[in-house]
């Protein structure tokens, strides 16, 4: 452990660290804080707009369904963009998981090992991610835009162009615990919910988290200080491979078919809400709460423009508006909290 | 210092080539315990090189060695170089901007409790207690959820020294620490690298001013091109001596001109 060195050693552990006043809180805090602000805003004006959709449960429910699909994404892409990195082939490994999911299955019988080949192609996927950005030194954005159309067209080819349907009376148990509910709530809703608070303590509490941070912060003090850089970096597109197996896998079982299209168009909107949560797209700032309210507000956007009544080709312009407004207050909070 | 006992630090015969460029020839250098080297050289000596191999960036080249108190090390990396005790503050600070002091200061070996998870309270109190106890900082405004962004480059350097200082090391490298620095923070760095060796530590101190490398050091050593061209303790040569011989060096690579 580590231990006070030279030179003198004796009053370290003694002091107290000063106190956090509450306007030290907010400024430190002041993304989150603009974040939360701007839901809220959209949200009263949501319910000001539209009262009988807004204060209505059923809303909430279909919402709860819809955005984890995604929204599950979001939250492990967070990992990828503090790195200073980005993936766009999340939305292929969501189907191609599945493939490894329907094949095991026709072939062992068992759910079990199809959900388990389901995971391992996931995390396959984001570990040669990886491996091409972090060991290969290509840039992401460029290359995981190559592996998008790859992983596709693998899924494709395999699937042969069609659709599986997943009406066995076998994946019963299994689509009750990712689309039934519990008291009351969605379980897509509960199980974004269990991602994301394990994420978070991943992020904030552990030595790997700590590391995610400086590596996009700064890579060449990262290596300098010992941190396995590339170990980093293919761990957190491992864990975004994952995910998005997982994802496809809800998706799935939600619709009782396997899509060959799935995940097709779900690209932006995880990586909206990565960035309206105040995601760093330079890298070494983020926070899993920030996204979590980003994807509730992307959610609640694409559900609430279409229920308020208001016709469907508004969401596009709220979007824009939201993200826009989002990116400018960030970009005013970090030049004040840096002067 | 005793010159029977194996020195803290050794390296045998190290190589460094990068593509066509042959950075360090053929180099042997040792630090024994409780000794301050000098390592003197112009730009394109070889001295960065040189860090970076002391503290595990760099593996040298086939046939060149690194000894560790009197035993061989193999696989030599920055973790290893740190887990022996191997403590670094680097020209460029090596400092996550964005990231909080505590972040820094425990950065690549923050503690973590039983269930394997970071004990950032310890973390936050321990780099209070070394803010105030070490790196002066008295002001309130001072706190260590502070991003290092906002600090001045001597309170970063602050920051880059006790990182050093504060865990258990053996041997403490510094690569340019008075750079950019102003008088006052010179000499308080000047004074740290003294009490390394007061308390029985060793340091290699890098620096290209021989004015702040001189009055500190037991034994310097010269480096040029890559090769090691001169050592001199500051009891057989004087500062005007010494400047003028590597003026020599510089001009024309040999010692005597």
């Amino acid at each position: 452990m580590a231990k006070t060195g030279i030179p003198p050693r004796e009053e370290v552990a003694a002091e107290a660290v000063p106190r956090i006043t509450p306007r030290l809180f907010l400024r430190r805090h002041a993304l989150t804080t603009g974040t939360i602000g701007i839901a809220v805003v959209m949200w009263t004006i949501f319910i000001v707009a539209a009262p009988d959709v807004f204060l209505n449960s059923r809303i909430y429910s279909a919402f709860g369904i819809t955005t984890p699909l995604w929204g599950m994404m979001a939250l492990a892409l967070t990992f990828v963009v503090i790195t200073r990195e980005m993936d766009l082939s999340f939305v292929s490994v969501m189907a191609l998981g599945m493939v490894g999911f329907v094949r095991v299955h026709e072939f062992t019988g068992s759910v079990l090992l199809a959900i388990l080949a389901c995971l391992l192609v996931g995390l396959a996927c984001g570990l040669f991610n990886g491996f091409l950005v972090a060991v290969l030194g290509i840039p992401s954005l460029v290359i995981t835009l190559g592996t998008m159309f790859f992983f596709r067209g693998i899924e494709l080819a395999l699937l042969d162009g069609t659709g599986v349907p997943l009406t066995d009376d076998a994946f019963g148990t299994l689509r009750d615990v990712l689309n039934g509910k519990t008291a009351g709530i969605p379980n897509e809703f509960v199980w974004m919910v269990i991602i994301g608070v394990l994420l978070w303590v991943v992020l904030n509490r552990t030595r790997y988290g700590a590391h995610l941070f400086v590596v996009g912060d700064n890579v060449d003090s990262a290596r300098l200080m010992g941190i396995r850089v590339t170990r980093v970096k293919m761990t957190a597109f491992g864990t975004l491979g994952v995910v998005a197996a997982f994802s496809g896998m809800v998706a799935s079982m939600q619709s009782s078919y396997l899509w060959p299209t799935l995940g097709d168009g779900s690209l932006l909107l995880p990586i909206a809400a990565v960035f309206l949560g105040g995601t760093s797209v330079f890298g070494g700032i983020g926070t899993i709460f920030g996204t979590f309210l980003g994807a509730l507000m992307v959610g609640s956007i694409q559900a609430g423009v279409i229920s308020a009544g208001i016709s469907g080709f508004y969401t596009q312009l709220f979007f824009g508006l939201i993200i826009i407004v989002s990116l400018v207050m960030q970009t005013l909070i970090s030049r004040r909290m840096r002067s | 210092m005793d010159a029977t006992e194996p020195p803290v630090m050794e390296l045998r015969g190290v190589s460094k080539t990068f593509g066509e460029v042959r950075a360090l020839s053929d180099v042997d250098f040792h630090v024994r315990r409780g000794e301050i080297v000098g390592l003197l050289g112009d730009n394109g000596s070889g001295k960065s090189t040189m860090v970076k191999m002391m503290m595990g960036y760099h593996r040298p080249d086939p046939g060149g060695e690194v000894w560790f108190e009197g035993e061989r090390v193999q696989g030599w990396s920055v973790a290893k170089a740190r887990a022996l005790g191997i403590e670094t503050v680097y020209q460029e600070r090596a400092l996550a901007d964005l990231q909080s002091v505590w972040r820094n200061m425990f950065m690549g070996r923050e503690p973590v409790n039983r269930f394997g998870l970071l004990d950032i309270r310890r973390m936050r109190r321990e780099a209070a207690a070394l803010m105030k106890g070490h790196m002066g900082f008295t002001s309130g405004a001072v706190h260590p959820d502070n991003v290092v962004q906002t600090m001045s480059g001597g309170e970063k350097q602050g920051v880059a020294i006790t990182r050093a200082l504060f865990f258990e090391a053996r041997l403490v490298v510094l690569d340019e620490p008075t750079m950019g620095l102003s008088l006052s923070e010179t000499q308080k760095t000047l004074d740290f690298v003294r009490s390394i060796k007061e308390a029985g530590r060793s340091a290699v101190f890098i620096d290209h001013n021989v004015y702040h490398v001189y009055p500190v050091v037991d034994r310097l050593v010269l480096l040029d091109r890559g090769r090691i061209a001169g050592e001199f303790t500051p009891a057989g040569i004087t500062l005007e001596q010494l400047t003028d011989r590597l003026r020599t060096v510089a001009r024309t690579g040999r010692l005597e001109g």
